[in-house]
């Protein structure tokens, strides 16, 4: 218990310094820095990719959703925040829209993520019922139905058709992602630790034994998915404020495969290792692999390959390398801990303790 | 004479054309050992299945504790294949998901072991008790009822050190010995506060003195949670040492039930298992 | 009859792109039947398909860039098992699922490389691109033959499967797995093959699909993808005449819906379709069902 309150001492303490370091970064850089961009992109990345672990990887719930829910949350978020005298210039085609007023921004991030835990509520009856990849299947389908429904003419007044939504409030600081996306995260992991997570996980690991331990199948798995839907929805709304305008059919399926991808980069059920490979993509695919992008000349020798594109090429190897020959990720289901953190600073590649096994084992069988 | 605590009444499973169960009655008294025997494939599981509410019964009607749990007549497609008796008795359905069964107090254990495997001993048993746990995700997520999780904690430990399980309690569940195992399946089954424990082949794969522990062990539950405890076995000392009445299947019907005393000089379980009658 | 007259174009399209989604089905369903996965790649293998013949044609002439590109597909079906899916054989499902996903990403940035990201324009294959009229709707020769060639395919395949060695490994592997590898069938050559078969008959797929529609770009195979494995699943996953009757019953509906004036939905249709059959009959039209045992 005293060991428990230190580490939650010494993790307060990391999250001071971390929004510290953040506060003095943006008052020293220039704000165009591609640091900012990955920072804040990251953040939100990192929020979508736990939210998605919770479902795939801590409920055993393989949904591919995830872009329809961040669909709702944005468009939510954008629908109830542009400034009323806005609202012409924008729904140009709609007589300035049916919605007159607006909420402040943490009401309509609170409402995004509500709108698209409704939305998960809806469908959680029909498709929780159906087994791995029929879910994975229906809940993809489901994505592109709503992607469908918001560019309807009809629905114009509301979502603005196929045409782009603007001019709603932005974040000005990397502090802003980071203050939510850290909350969200927070309470997902706080949800994971409580007993329901270890419901979760009982699912997970085996349907019947769950079921036959009075964990009620339906009514947890339909929690986990409205709570992941949640998030994704917040996740939606600050992914539309970092965008400055948002467009239903940017939210492809391609999206969720790329949260998909960082959730098994990071490790299937490891949220601290989602929020690590969220950043690490985003930094690779927008800034640290753009050179793969330009031409480049050596002298008078140009560097093969190097162009437009290559650069998403390399990244897909990558990937498909991490997925063949780490697919337990980055953090396999571990969670950083400062143990670990001092434990891999003292022994980086587990040599001494696996020496040290080895000699216990023998102690043991003597 | 005890109450009835389980009644299980002409209950027939049929999966396609084949009679799984086949108008099978009996009833488990409050506090007894009663073990269910037969052949392999007698469709002693099944029976279980469809007490545990993992499979509905084609026909009949099962109850625990005075109330109906399950109830079923042969319907639909069924109405034609049906092929066992007592068609029309009944006519109410009843189901329930293994949850509520769970809740009302029946617990079990499984054949092929079904821990959870990514979870420790600890945890194991930590999360069977989520179901009686009076808290709901908003409290227990923001730790608003983190008085009912210390208790839940204590209560597990206090389990896990009766069981001597204690010293694993950190250890993956699966990185157990077998036999240890089979009792953290119990220990989790214990869990949920049930009534009647139903136990399916606890005996499988040990040996003669971990068989003979474990027949102590079932007494020495027994007596201490005030149980009732319904088995499968194959493990005939185990079986004829702690129970006191026994029910034989065979090919899914009831031939024989009795003392272990009766049982062992009956002719038709005698051929059952040693197979003479039909099969020569 | 005027409802007819008014809507032959779109039901002649209907029918000849189910023809196409046909093609591309039976690669989803065989796959599955024996994996048990959802092959997201095999969307994007009838896209390179497509990119393939155009790069092709460009230095080659037809009769042998069209051979060719079948041979190319069916060696790049046959490495995309061998690299991405034969080391997870024994991994969980997910990851195996991950794996087609990440293939498909793959592919589809590949293309986007070589293409940088420009439409490509699909090479005129002569005859079947000539217009002809029926019943005074105007056409492409390629609507009227692509009915008729899959169901010499498709024949051709159910034959293969019921008459032969390997269609009959084929069946014992889908039935059990592990059973069959006990039985000393080849399972690795059986997938395998079952790959080959499935990346050629999307390669063919892809020659009439794109005579129509001749815009290719790095993701036109991802849409059609999704929905043939739908109209596979509508079939009942497995089932070889199930996925040609969806994919048919998915193009005629999807192009009448656009004949409506619904074009926005046409996709979302097939989903929805998708969804009413997995929660009214999740097996499909002609799968079968299977209980896991406790």
């Amino acid at each position: 218990m005293i060991k428990n309150k230190k580490n939650t001492i010494l993790g307060f303490c990391a999250l001071a310094a971390l929004f510290l370091v953040l506060f003095v970064l943006e008052k020293l850089l220039p704000t165009g820095s591609m640091l900012f961009v990955v920072l804040k992109k990251g953040a939100i990345y990192a929020l979508v990719a736990a939210s998605m672990n919770l479902l795939n990887g801590f409920t055993g719930l393989f949904s591919l959703g995830q872009a329809g829910f961040m669909l709702i949350g944005a468009y939510c978020y954008a629908i109830f925040t542009i400034p009323v005298q806005h609202r012409d210039a924008v729904y140009q085609y709609f007589d300035g829209g049916l919605i007159q007023f607006t909420v402040p921004v943490v009401v309509a991030l609170i409402m995004a993520g509500l709108a698209a835990a409704i939305f998960a509520a809806l469908i959680g009856l029909p498709v929780l019922r159906l087994k791995s990849d029929y879910l994975a299947i229906a809940t993809l389908g489901f994505a592109e139905i709503i992607r469908a429904i918001f560019q309807w003419d009809a629905l114009g007044p509301l979502t603005n058709a196929s045409n782009v939504l603007r001019r709603y409030p932005l974040f000005s600081s990397t502090l802003f992602p980071f203050i939510v996306a850290g909350i969200c995260i927070a309470i997902i992991v706080l949800l994971i630790n409580s007993s329901y997570g270890r419901a979760f996980k009982a699912i997970r690991d085996d349907e019947v034994a769950a079921e036959a331990m009075g964990i009620n199948l339906f009514k947890h798995k339909q929690m986990a998915f409205v709570i992941s839907s949640f998030f994704a929805g917040v996740g939606g709304a600050l992914l539309a404020m970092y965008q400055t305008t948002i467009q239903a059919n940017a939210f492809k399926s391609a999206m969720t495969y790329e949260i998909l991808l960082i959730v098994v980069i990071g490790g299937i059920g490891s949220i601290s290792g989602s929020c690590i490979a969220s950043f690490l993509f985003i930094a690779c695919s927008e800034w640290w692999l753009r050179f793969l992008d330009a031409e480049t000349y050596i002298g008078a020798f140009k560097v093969p390959l190097l162009r437009s594109g290559f650069r998403k090429v390399v990244f897909s190897i990558v990937i498909m390398a991490v997925v063949l020959f780490y697919s337990k990720g980055l953090m396999g289901d571990k969670e950083i801990s400062f143990q670990g953190i001092s434990g891999f600073i003292k022994d980086p590649f587990g040599l001494v303790s696996r020496r040290k096994k080895k000699t216990e084992g023998v102690h043991i069988d003597g | 004479m005890a109450d009835t605590l389980l009644k299980l009444e002409d209950v027939t499973v049929q999966f396609g054309g084949v009679l799984a169960v086949d108008n099978f009655s009996m009833e488990v008294n409050e506090g007894e050992i009663v073990a269910l025997i037969g052949p392999n494939g007698a469709g002693k599981t099944t029976a279980f299945n469809c007490i545990t509410g993992i499979y509905e019964p084609t026909n009949g009607q099962i109850s625990f504790n005075g109330q109906v749990i399950a109830s079923n007549y042969p319907q639909g497609k069924m109405k034609k294949m049906y092929a066992s008796q007592n068609m029309g008795k009944y006519t109410k359905v009843v189901k329930h998901t293994p949850d509520i069964i769970t809740r009302m107090g029946i617990a079990r254990t499984f054949q092929n072991i079904r821990l959870w495997n990514s979870m420790t001993v600890f945890d194991n048993v930590l999360t069977a008790k989520h179901m009686r746990a009076k808290h709901n995700v908003f409290s227990a997520t923001f730790r608003i009822s983190h008085v009912e999780e210390k208790r839940m904690r204590e209560e597990t430990l206090n389990l896990l050190e009766e069981q001597n399980l204690v010293q694993y309690k950190d250890d993956l569940a699966t990185s157990l010995p077998y036999g240890l195992q089979r009792r953290l399946e119990i220990a989790r089954a214990l869990a949920t506060e049930p009534r009647l424990l139903l136990l399916d082949e606890p005996a499988a794969g040990m040996n003669p003195q971990e068989t003979q522990e474990l027949a102590d062990f079932i007494v020495q539950i027994k007596e201490k949670y005030d149980l009732t405890v319904f088995l499968i076995e194959h493990h005939m000392d185990l079986v004829m040492k702690i129970s006191e009445r026994i029910y034989v299947l065979d090919f899914g019907r009831l031939i024989a039930t009795g003392t272990p005393a009766e049982i062992q000089r009956n002719q038709r379980v005698i051929d059952a298992y040693l197979g003479v009658a039909e099969d020569a | 009859m005027d409802f007819i007259n008014q809507n032959l174009p779109y039901i002649l399209a209907g029918i000849s792109v189910g023809g196409q989604y046909a093609l591309i089905a039976i690669g989803y369903t065989m796959v599955y039947g024996i994996l048990r996965l959802i092959n997201f790649a095999h969307g994007d293998l009838f896209m390179a398909a497509g990119l393939i013949m155009i790069y092709l044609t460009a230095s080659l002439p037809l009769y042998i860039a069209i051979p060719l590109d079948l041979i190319i597909i069916a060696v790049l079906g046959f490495l995309i098992e061998r690299v991405a899916y034969k080391p997870l054989r024994n991994a969980p499902r997910m990851s195996i699922m991950i794996s087609a996903i990440g293939v498909s990403y793959l592919l589809q940035n590949v293309a986007l490389y070589v293409t940088g990201g420009l439409a490509k324009t699909y090479p005129t294959i002569p005859w079947i691109s000539n217009s002809v009229t029926i019943f005074g709707a105007t056409t492409k020769v390629v609507t009227l033959v692509t009915p008729v060639l899959t169901l010499i395919l498709v024949v051709a395949l159910v034959l293969l499967i019921n008459n032969t060695k390997i269609g009959m490994a084929m069946r014992a592997v889908s039935r059990d797995f592990e059973t069959s590898q006990l039985m000393g069938i080849k399972i690795n050559t059986v997938i395998s093959v079952t790959f080959i078969i499935g990346s050629l008959l999307a390669a063919v797929g892809s020659m009439l699909y794109f005579t129509n529609y001749t815009a290719v770009t790095p993701i036109s195979g991802s849409m059609p993808g999704l929905k043939c494995f739908v109209a596979a699943v509508f079939g009942g996953i497995g089932s070889i005449p199930g996925a040609v009757i969806g994919a048919f019953l998915i193009g005629i509906c999807e192009n009448i819906i656009k004949g409506l004036g619904w074009t926005t939905f046409s996709d979302a249709f097939t989903f929805a379709l998708l969804i009413v059959i997995l929660i009214a009959k999740p097996t499909g039209l002609f799968g079968e069902k299977s209980t896991d045992k406790v």
